[in-house]
C-alpha cells in the first residue's frame, strides 16, 4: 500500500467556541499519550485549554475490564477557561469497558466514537454488559460512530516492518488522527513529535505516522462524518505561552526559587504517586546545580533535607499523603531548629493507600496540625498548574525569610492536569532574601537564636563558616544562645515566639481578592485545586443573574490579613472542598461564622456546573 | 577533603557546655579520645560537623566546639547524608547508640553504608538503652534481664560488624572506650577513608549495663580475649601469643598455635575487595565475649556517593551549560498570542 497522503477535502466546517473531549481505553491503549498530543497541538494552535488525566493505580490492570480503564479529558476553547470541562461532548471509547465506565458522563447528543473491533462478545462480557450496548438501545440519544480501528491499523501496516501483536500498539493513532480531522487540527506537530520520540526506532515512528494519517483520512472518506468543527484561537492576554502540568510547574518553580535566592536546590524524596514526577523532573536539571536525593524512605528524605538546610541549601522534600505522615517527626525538628525547608505534599485520596491516582484535598488539617507538640508552620496551596510555579517560589521565599519549614500543598488534579501558562521573564521574578550570615552577632560569640526583630528569624550560619561553630537540635533551646534549656519561662517564650513568628507572616502575603459580584450576600471561599471549578461556577451564576462572589486562599496558615474583613461583609459563606469539611472547621473556629460546606470525596474534581447547582441550592436554602 | 595544616589543643575542641553524662560513663573517655584525635586531625574546626540522633551517646555534638546537629532518633545517617552532599568539603561525623543506629535507625545505617556516603559513623555500643533508663537493645545478649525483659530477653542480638559488612560498608572497625590508643588509631584510619566508615565503640554504661565489656577490658580479659587486627600482620593473640586465627574454606577459626604451622596463620588484609574474610572474622564472636577481633576489619576504596553526585552535576554543567530559567520554562514548546 502507498503511504497514505493527507486528503484535504473539507466537508462542512462549523465554528464552535469550545469542546470537551474524553479519550478512554485500556491502560495499555495509549490514551494519555493521544490526549496529551491533542492537547499540545491545540495549545500550539492557540486555544485555551485544561486537561484532566485519570488512570488506574495499577500499571496494567486486567485488559478489557473497567478497573483497567484509563482516560484523558481535555477542554479546548476560544475563550479563557478554567476547567477541563464538565461533561464531555465527545467520547472516544477504545473498548466496551471504556464505554461502560464513561458513557454516563457523555453530554446528551454527544459524539461517541467506538473502536468497533473491540466489541467482541468476550470484551462485552468482561465489561459487565449483558447485551452488546450497541444493540441494546442504551446508545440512543448519542451520535455513534463505529470505527474499525484495529482493521484500519492492520491494513495500514501490512507492509510495515512491525509485525504481529506489536502492530496493534499503533491503533490509538487511528483515534488521534480521526479526532484531529474532526476538529481540524494539523498533524504536523504530532508527526514531528513521533519522529523525535522514535528517532532510534524509525520503523516504529513510521508505523505510528502511517496509522495517524490513516485515521485522519478515514474521517475524510467515510460518509458518516459530514461535519467537522473548528475551535478558534483564544483571545488570551498577549505573550508567550507554554502548556504545563502542575508537577512540572512546581518543579520549575523550585528551580527558579533556588536561582532567585542564589542558593542551590536540594530535593530529597522517595517515589510516591502522584509526587514522583517532581523527582523525575528535578533530576533532569543537574546543570542548575540541583541535587536530587532518592532516599531509602520518606523519613530519610526529610532528614537529609534538614541536613541540606543546615548546610545552606534551598532544601525541599516532596511526597504525597502517606509520605507526609512519615515526615512528620522530621518536620517538627526543622520547626524546632528553625531551619528553612519546603515540604511539598501532592495530595491524593486517603486514608492509608487510599486512591493513589485520584485528587482529594483531605490532608489540609494534617498539614496544619499533623505534628507533635505546638508546631505551627505556614501552609499554602497551589490552585492550578501555572500557580504551582509561583507557589513554589512563594513557599521558598517564606521558608528562607522566616527560617521555618513551609508546607506546600498540591493535589493530583493540579499535578497531572495541564493548562496554558503565560510565561514570565525570569528578570521580572522577585529575588529572594535569606538569613545567611558569616559574622559574629554578639561580643560573647555567635548566638544562633538571636533573632531579627522584624521577621523573628534567627541567623543562618552554615558549616564551613569560621568562627560561627554552633550546635543546635530538637531539644528546647534558650532564646539567643540556642543552648539546651529546660527552663519553664524560656519554653513558654519559645513556644509563643514560634507561633508569633508564623502569625506575623500574614503581613507579608498577598491580600485575598474577590471575584464576581462583590456586593452579593454570598461568598464562595475555596483553596487549592477547586479554584477553576469555583470561579467558573460563580461566573456562570453571575451571568445568570445570581448574586454571588468568590475568593480563593493561597495561604491557609497564616490566613491573609484581610480575610476576616471580607468574611464579615457577606451574610453567607459557602466553602466547597474535596474533603468532608476541613477549611470550614478552621474558618468556623477562627471567625465564629456558620459557614456552609459543599463536600465531595469521590476521587474526581467538582465540575463547574455541579458547583453552580449546589451553590445556587445553598443560596436558596 | 581540603586539608589545611591546622592543629589545636584538645581544649579548643571542647564546647562551653557542661558535659552531662553520668559520672563514670564510658562516653567521657570516648569524648576525650575524639577531642584529642581531632586536635591533631589537621582539619579546621569550622569544617567539622557532628550529627547525632537521640540517646545518651547522641548528646555528643553539644560537647564539641565544631558545627553540630542533634536530630531525631535513628535518623542521623540520613541527616548527615544531606550535609555531606550539600558540602562535600566538610568532615562529617555521626555519633549514635546501639538503639539509635541498629533499632530505629537500622534502615538509614545500611543505606548510608551501601551508598558509600562520605560520613564517619561512630556507634557507641553499650548494649542497652541508656537514655530511656535501661531497656534491652538490639545488641543486648539473649537472656538479658532489664526493666522491659524481667524474665530475660528472648532476642538474638545483632552482630554490628556483620551488619556493616553485609551492607557493603567500605570501612568497618571496632574499638572499646577504655583503649584510647586503639580508638585514636581507628579514628585516624576512618578520617582518611574516602567514603562511609562504620566504627563500633564498645562503651560501658556503668548505670544500666556495667561491666558489659569486662571480658575485653579487665586486666586478664584484655590480654586473653582481644584479637588485635593489624593490617599486614599475622593475627595472633593470647597472653603468650599462643592463639592464632586461620581462614579455612573461607571460615575464620581460632586455633592453638601449637596445632598448626605458622604459615597457616591468617595475615590481615583490610584492602580485600571481597568482604567475606572480614565477615568471617566478624563471626568469631557474637558480642564482647571470649576472643573478639578489634581494630580495622575492612578499608577498601570504592566510588563515593558524594563524588558521583558532584560528577554528574559537573558533567551536566559541562555538557548543557549552566542552567537558564528562561530557557527551562520554554523547553516544552511555546506559542505566541498577539
Ligand atoms: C521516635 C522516638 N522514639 C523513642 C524515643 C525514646 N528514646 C530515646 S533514646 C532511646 C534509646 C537510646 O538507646 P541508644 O541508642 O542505645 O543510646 P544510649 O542512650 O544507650 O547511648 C529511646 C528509645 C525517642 N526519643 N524518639
Ligand atoms: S545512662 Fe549509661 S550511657 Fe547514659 S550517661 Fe549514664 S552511664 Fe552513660
Ligand atoms: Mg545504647
Amino acid at each position: 500500500m502507498e503511504e497514505p497522503t493527507l486528503a484535504t477535502d473539507k466537508k462542512t466546517v462549523e465554528s464552535i467556541p469550545a469542546i470537551t473531549i474524553r479519550f478512554a481505553g485500556d491502560s495499555g491503549d495509549g490514551m494519555q499519550l493521544i490526549g496529551t498530543r491533542f492537547t499540545d497541538t491545540s495549545a500550539l494552535f492557540g486555544n485555551d485549554l485544561a486537561t484532566l488525566p485519570s488512570f488506574p493505580a495499577e500499571i496494567r490492570a486486567p485488559q478489557g475490564t473497567i478497573a483497567g480503564v484509563s482516560s484523558f479529558q481535555v477542554q479546548i476553547a476560544d475563550f479563557d477557561i478554567l476547567t477541563p470541562g464538565d461533561n464531555p461532548e465527545v467520547l472516544v471509547a477504545m473498548n466496551p469497558a471504556a464505554l461502560k465506565a464513561h458513557l454516563h458522563d457523555l453530554a446528551p447528543n454527544g459524539m461517541l466514537i467506538l473502536n468497533e473491533d473491540a466489541f467482541e462478545e468476550k470484551n462485552i462480557t468482561k465489561a459487565g454488559y449483558k447485551l452488546d450496548p450497541r444493540e441494546s438501545g442504551e446508545l440512543d440519544g448519542y451520535r455513534v460512530f463505529e470505527v474499525p480501528m484495529e482493521k484500519l491499523t492492520k491494513e495500514a501496516l501490512k507492509d510495515s516492518e512491525i509485525k504481529g501483536r506489536a502492530v496493534l500498539r499503533s491503533k490509538n493513532m487511528i483515534a488521534l488522527g480521526l479526532i484531529s480531522w474532526v476538529f481540524n487540527r494539523p498533524l504536523e506537530d504530532t508527526v514531528n513529535w513521533i519522529n523525535k520520540k522514535f528517532e532510534k526506532l524509525p520503523e516504529v515512528a513510521d508505523a505510528n505516522i502511517k496509522t495517524l494519517k490513516t485515521g485522519y483520512n478515514f474521517g475524510i472518506t467515510v460518509e458518516a462524518f459530514h461535519h467537522t468543527y473548528v475551535v478558534d484561537k483564544a483571545k488570551l492576554p498577549a505573550g508567550e505561552y507554554t502548556n504545563i502540568n502542575g508537577n512540572i510547574g512546581l518543579s520549575w518553580g523550585l528551580v527558579a526559587a533556588a536561582k532567585l535566592s542564589e542558593l542551590e536546590l536540594f530535593y530529597g524524596s522517595y517515589p510516591i504517586t502522584p509526587a514522583s514526577d517532581i523527582l523525575h523532573e528535578l533530576s533532569k536539571h543537574k546543570n542548575f546545580d540541583v541535587i536530587t536525593f532518592q532516599a531509602e524512605d520518606e523519613i530519610a528524605a526529610a532528614a537529609a533535607t534538614v541536613g541540606a538546610s543546615f548546610t545552606g541549601k534551598l532544601a525541599v522534600t516532596g511526597t504525597s499523603g502517606p509520605g507526609l505522615a512519615l515526615k512528620s517527626e522530621t518536620i517538627s525538628l526543622a520547626l524546632s531548629a528553625e531551619l528553612p525547608m519546603v515540604i511539598v505534599n501532592v495530595q491524593r485520596g486517603g486514608p492509608s493507600t487510599g486512591l493513589p491516582t485520584k485528587p482529594e484535598q483531605s490532608d489540609l488539617l494534617f498539614a496544619l496540625y499533623g505534628r507533635h507538640g505546638e508546631s505551627p508552620l505556614p501552609v499554602l496551596a497551589s490552585r492550578s498548574p501555572s500557580h504551582a510555579f509561583y507557589t513554589a517560589i512563594e513557599a521558598s521565599r517564606i521558608a528562607l525569610k522566616y527560617m521555618t519549614p513551609v508546607i506546600l500543598l498540591s493535589d493530583n488534579y493540579v499535578a497531572t492536569g495541564s493548562e496554558p501558562w503565560l510565561l514570565p521573564d525570569y528578570k521580572d521574578l522577585p529575588s529572594l532574601s535569606n538569613n545567611l550570615t558569616t559574622k559574629l552577632n554578639s561580643k560573647d560569640g555567635f548566638l544562633p537564636f538571636h533573632r531579627d526583630m522584624t521577621t523573628f528569624a534567627r541567623p543562618w550560619a552554615t558549616p564551613g563558616t569560621p568562627g560561627l561553630e554552633h550546635r543546635i537540635g530538637g531539644l528546647e533551646k534558650e532564646e539567643g544562645t540556642g543552648n539546651v534549656s529546660y527552663d519553664s519561662d524560656n519554653h513558654q517564650y519559645m513556644t509563643d515566639m514560634r507561633a508569633w513568628k508564623i502569625a506575623n507572616i500574614a503581613n507579608d502575603i498577598e491580600p485575598l481578592e474577590l471575584n464576581g459580584d462583590e456586593k452579593a450576600d454570598t461568598l464562595v471561599l475555596g483553596w487549592g485545586s477547586t479554584y477553576g471549578g469555583i470561579t467558573q461556577a460563580v461566573n456562570r451564576l453571575n451571568e445568570k443573574g445570581v448574586k454571588v462572589a468568590s475568593a480563593h486562599l493561597t495561604f491557609i496558615n497564616p490566613f491573609p490579613d484581610n480575610l476576616g474583613e471580607i468574611l464579615s461583609s457577606f451574610k453567607t459563606v459557602i466553602i466547597p472542598e474535596l474533603n468532608t469539611g476541613q477549611l470550614i472547621k478552621l474558618i468556623r473556629e477562627r471567625f465564629l461564622i456558620d459557614a456552609k460546606g459543599i463536600n465531595k470525596v469521590a476521587g474526581v474534581p467538582f465540575t463547574a456546573q455541579e458547583l453552580a447547582d449546589k451553590i445556587e441550592e445553598k443560596i436558596n436554602e | 577533603m581540603s586539608k589545611v595544616p591546622v592543629s589545636y589543643k584538645r581544649t579548643d575542641l571542647q564546647s562551653d557546655q557542661e558535659v552531662k553524662w553520668c559520672p563514670g560513663c564510658g562516653d567521657y573517655t570516648i569524648l576525650a579520645s575524639v577531642q584529642s584525635f581531632m586536635a591533631e586531625m589537621g582539619i579546621s574546626k569550622e569544617k567539622i560537623v557532628f550529627v547525632s540522633g537521640i540517646g545518651c551517646a547522641a548528646r555528643f555534638p553539644y560537647y564539641m566546639n565544631t558545627y553540630g546537629l542533634h536530630t531525631i532518633h535513628g535518623r542521623a545517617p540520613a541527616v548527615a547524608t544531606g550535609v555531606t552532599v550539600s558540602n562535600p568539603d566538610l568532615s562529617v561525623w555521626v555519633v549514635s547508640g546501639d538503639g539509635d543506629a541498629l533499632s530505629i535507625g537500622g534502615n538509614h545505617l545500611i543505606h548510608a553504608l551501601r551508598k558509600n556516603v562520605n560520613i564517619k559513623i561512630l556507634m557507641f555500643n553499650n548494649q542497652i538503652y541508656g537514655l530511656t533508663k535501661g531497656q534491652y537493645s538490639p545488641t543486648s545478649e539473649e537472656g538479658k534481664k532489664t526493666k522491659s525483659s524481667p524474665f530475660g530477653s528472648v532476642e538474638l542480638p545483632f552482630n554490628p560488624m556483620s551488619i556493616a559488612l553485609g551492607a557493603e560498608a567500605s570501612f568497618v572497625a571496632r574499638s572499646v572506650d577504655m583503649d584510647r590508643e586503639l580508638t585514636a588509631q581507628v579514628l585516624q584510619e576512618a578520617s582518611t577513608h574516602n567514603g562511609s566508615a562504620f566504627v563500633e565503640i564498645y562503651q560501658n554504661c556503668n548505670v544500666f549495663n556495667d561491666k558489659a565489656f569486662e571480658q575485653l577490658t579487665s586486666k586478664e580479659g584484655r590480654v586473653a580475649n582481644r584479637i588485635n587486627l593489624v593490617h599486614g600482620e599475622k593475627v595472633i593473640f593470647g597472653a603468650e601469643d599462643e592463639f592464632a586465627v586461620t581462614i579455612e574454606n573461607g571460615e575464620a577459626k581460632v586455633v592453638k598455635r601449637t596445632d598448626i604451622d605458622d604459615s597457616k596463620i591468617y595475615v590481615h588484609d583490610i584492602t580485600r575487595e571481597n568482604p567475606s574474610v572480614a565477615f568471617s572474622l566478624s563471626r568469631l564472636s557474637h558480642g564482647p565475649y571470649g576472643p573478639t577481633p578489634m581494630g580495622v576489619f575492612r578499608k577498601v576504596q570504592r566510588e563515593t556517593y558524594n563524588d558521583d553526585v558532584i560528577n554528574q552535576i559537573n558533567f551536566a554543567k559541562d555538557s548543557k551549560g549552566a542552567g537558564d530559567v528562561d530557557k527551562l520554562i520554554r523547553s516544552l514548546g511555546t506559542w505566541n498570542v498577539d
